[in-house]
């Protein structure tokens, strides 16, 4: 029931979301089971609308930077960033160092590669642990359906109540040392949306004809999720694993700067700003701006580009 | 209806249950007992078997939860032996102040968000738009206490019109009420980062309800665009936010912990991060099930809510 009249929400720009905050379906109609298109073509026209969207552009020239400026920086711009050195500690900016040097001594613009090195893995690696397990558990719930759905979906139910950061802050007091840590209690609790989304996903496609073709023609279960229903409720865990990316980058931020991040002397960017808080009234703003400003390039990166492949896959805010 | 709201509230009672039992187990797994914060470190293993049967921490797992879920019913929220304090009467004390830093930039972010939403639909793709929006996706991917660093340093140690920090000598909720200065920035840090969000919202439902017959049939018969707006389109498009509002108590307590801890205001943020620092287990224990039990409440709340307002939502 695609409302004739849809106002003009094509690319709806700020609509849709990352963060921790809630995301509420933007669109009232529920999506439908009758428009199936060829698989291939499907996903042509929808890198053709994701490249058409400027933002998206900009959006991935962004975090393709970052990959670059935080694992390959290093290597060309070579800084000391395991022993405190206390006769260059807090330098302004110029020199030798560019960013200037924090409280230990470390170069600041070596610090922020270290510390986006850590984001962006433990951003990368939350992501994947989240969605592997929140797709086989929607996929499994929404195939199975009946009491077993009820059960997983209760859980995930009870899961979602528990206010994440608090949880996770829970969790990190025991466990955050290592960016493996890190990555397991942000992931652990990070699968429960994408379990939602691919439920719901499987429970319309399973009504399908191609789902009943595969049964037909002797499909078992594993193979009827792995092959049929995953690969087709694709694009739905594909945009949010951006918006995963995004949160886990956010939630990383927010253990660091209440001090349970990863131990020293790993950095992060978390850690940085919360040592810099201190230091914002001496006027060291090197410590706090370009790091600052890096977090919120790589958050909105993230979001910018889910919100375009969100609109990329959703056929019914295509122009056509 | 009423079956309805039943229905609702014994789910809502399953997963509070849900809620509390999972959290205790894991908090129950991280800290067993508290024995060694009360004897002391070195104290003997003997000492410790001693005070854990005492108290009833050396019994099974199962019997341990059967407790403590006993004494949520009654709304006993265990003892902090840190702070040598009962946690409810420590949440009594703090929640005030809380809930004054909460509800005063939850209503901010609204007196901003909805005729914020409104006007960029109205006005879409404007030169406006397409700033406001800039602003939002902006402030929403940053984290609270960044924004709020980059406040501190503008308003309290550039311009000094506000203070860094909250001072210690607002210690009552009407202290907080009575001195807006103190609590200025973190009200507006707060509701900024809220406002990038809610307005997201706002806009997008505005932009469906603009193009609906309704609103053609009102300009239709007359009306000036100053009443389509104020009467039709506004109400309706406020509809979802209650949804919103309802869902964003998860959101609102982690950015209360944030701005408290940055702000170093005294409510419930600040007593659960000092409890993190101090291994507190049973305050955080309490304020991860109050907080679970605050997100079942809203929404359950909120559903309710929308079917009272929106009478099209059949149950």
């Amino acid at each position: 029931m695609t409302d004739p009249i849809r106002p003009v929400v094509e690319g709806v720009p700020g609509a849709g979301g990352g963060g921790m905050a809630v995301r509420l379906p933007l669109e009232s109609t529920p999506p439908e089971g009758g428009d199936v298109q060829v698989i291939a073509s499907g996903w042509r026209l929808a890198l053709r609308e994701f490249l058409a969207n400027r933002l998206a552009v900009v959006g991935l020239a962004v975090l393709v930077f970052f990959v670059v400026f935080c694992f390959l920086g290093p290597v060309v711009y070579h800084t000391n960033q395991s022993l405190t050195n206390p006769l260059i500690t807090d330098l302004p900016p110029g020199g030798s160092h560019v960013l200037g040097t924090d409280d230990n001594g470390f170069d600041e613009l070596g610090r922020i590669m270290a510390g986006g090195q850590t984001a962006l893995e433990i951003g990368f690696f939350a992501s994947f642990i989240a969605t592997v397990i929140g797709t086989l558990w929607g996929a499994i719930a929404g195939l199975a359906g009946g009491i077993v759905d009820g059960i997983l979906m209760r859980i995930v139910d009870i899961l979602l109540s528990i206010p994440y950061l608090l949880i996770v802050l829970v969790l990190a007091t025991k466990y955050s040392a290592t960016v493996f840590d890190e990555s397991m209690i942000i992931g652990l609790f990070a699968w429960l949306v994408p379990a939602r989304l691919v439920r719901g996903e499987v429970l319309t496609l399973r009504e399908r004809d191609f789902v009943s073709a595969a049964r037909v023609m002797g499909s078992g279960r594993s193979r009827l999720v792995l092959r049929h229903l995953i690969p087709n409720a694709l694009s739905v865990v594909i945009v949010n694993v951006t918006f995963q990316i995004a949160d886990a980058i956010l939630i990383l931020a927010y253990l660091g700067f209440l001090g349970f991040g990863l131990q020293y002397p790993a950095a992060s960017w978390g850690d940085m700003l919360g040592s810099a808080q201190q230091y914002v009234s001496s006027g060291y703003w090197w410590l706090v701006y370009p790091v600052g400003g890096c977090l919120v390039a790589v958050v909105l990166a993230c979001n910018l580009v889910g919100d375009a492949l969100r609109d990329a896959f959703d056929v019914r805010l295509r122009k056509r | 209806m009423t079956g309805y709201i039943i229905r609702r509230a014994m789910v809502a009672v399953i997963v509070t249950i849900g809620i509390a039992v999972i959290s205790f187990l894991m908090l129950h797994y991280l800290s067993p007992s508290p024995v060694y914060t009360v004897l002391g470190a070195k104290t003997s293993a003997a000492a410790a078997a001693a005070w854990n049967h005492a108290h009833g921490y050396d019994r099974s797992e199962p019997a341990q939860l059967l407790t403590y879920l006993g004494q949520l019913v009654r709304l006993h929220f265990g003892y902090s032996y840190k702070l040598g304090q009962s946690v409810s009467a420590l949440f009594k004390e703090n929640a005030g102040r809380s809930a004054y830093l909460t509800l005063a930039a939850l209503v901010l972010s609204l007196i901003i968000a909805i005729p914020l939403g409104v006007a960029q639909a109205v006005k879409r793709n404007s030169l406006g738009d397409y700033t406001a929006t800039a602003i939002n996706f902006t402030l929403y991917s940053m984290p609270s206490f960044f924004l709020g660093l980059i406040l501190i340093q503008l308003f309290a140690l550039d311009l000094g019109i506000f203070p860094p920090t909250v001072s210690d000598s607002v210690t009552t909720t009407w202290q907080a009420f009575t001195h807006p200065l103190q609590l200025t920035l973190p009200i507006v840090t707060l509701a900024a980062i809220n406002v990038a969000s809610f307005s997201r919202y706002m806009r997008s439902s505005a932009l469906d309800n603009l193009a609906q017959d309704y609103i053609r049939l009102a300009r239709a018969k007359g009306l000036s665009e100053r009443a389509v707006l104020m009467r039709h389109l506004l109400r309706n498009s406020c509809l979802p936010m209650i949804t919103l509002i309802g869902l964003s108590i998860p959101t609102l307590l982690a950015g209360n912990l944030l701005i408290e801890v940055l702000f170093n205001y005294p409510g419930l943020g600040l007593l659960f991060y000092n409890a993190l620092g101090t291994e507190d287990y049973n305050i955080l224990l309490a304020y991860t099930v109050l907080g679970g039990i605050l997100t079942v409440l809203g929404n359950l709340t909120a559903d309710v809510a929308i079917t009272v307002a929106d009478p099209r939502v059949r149950l």
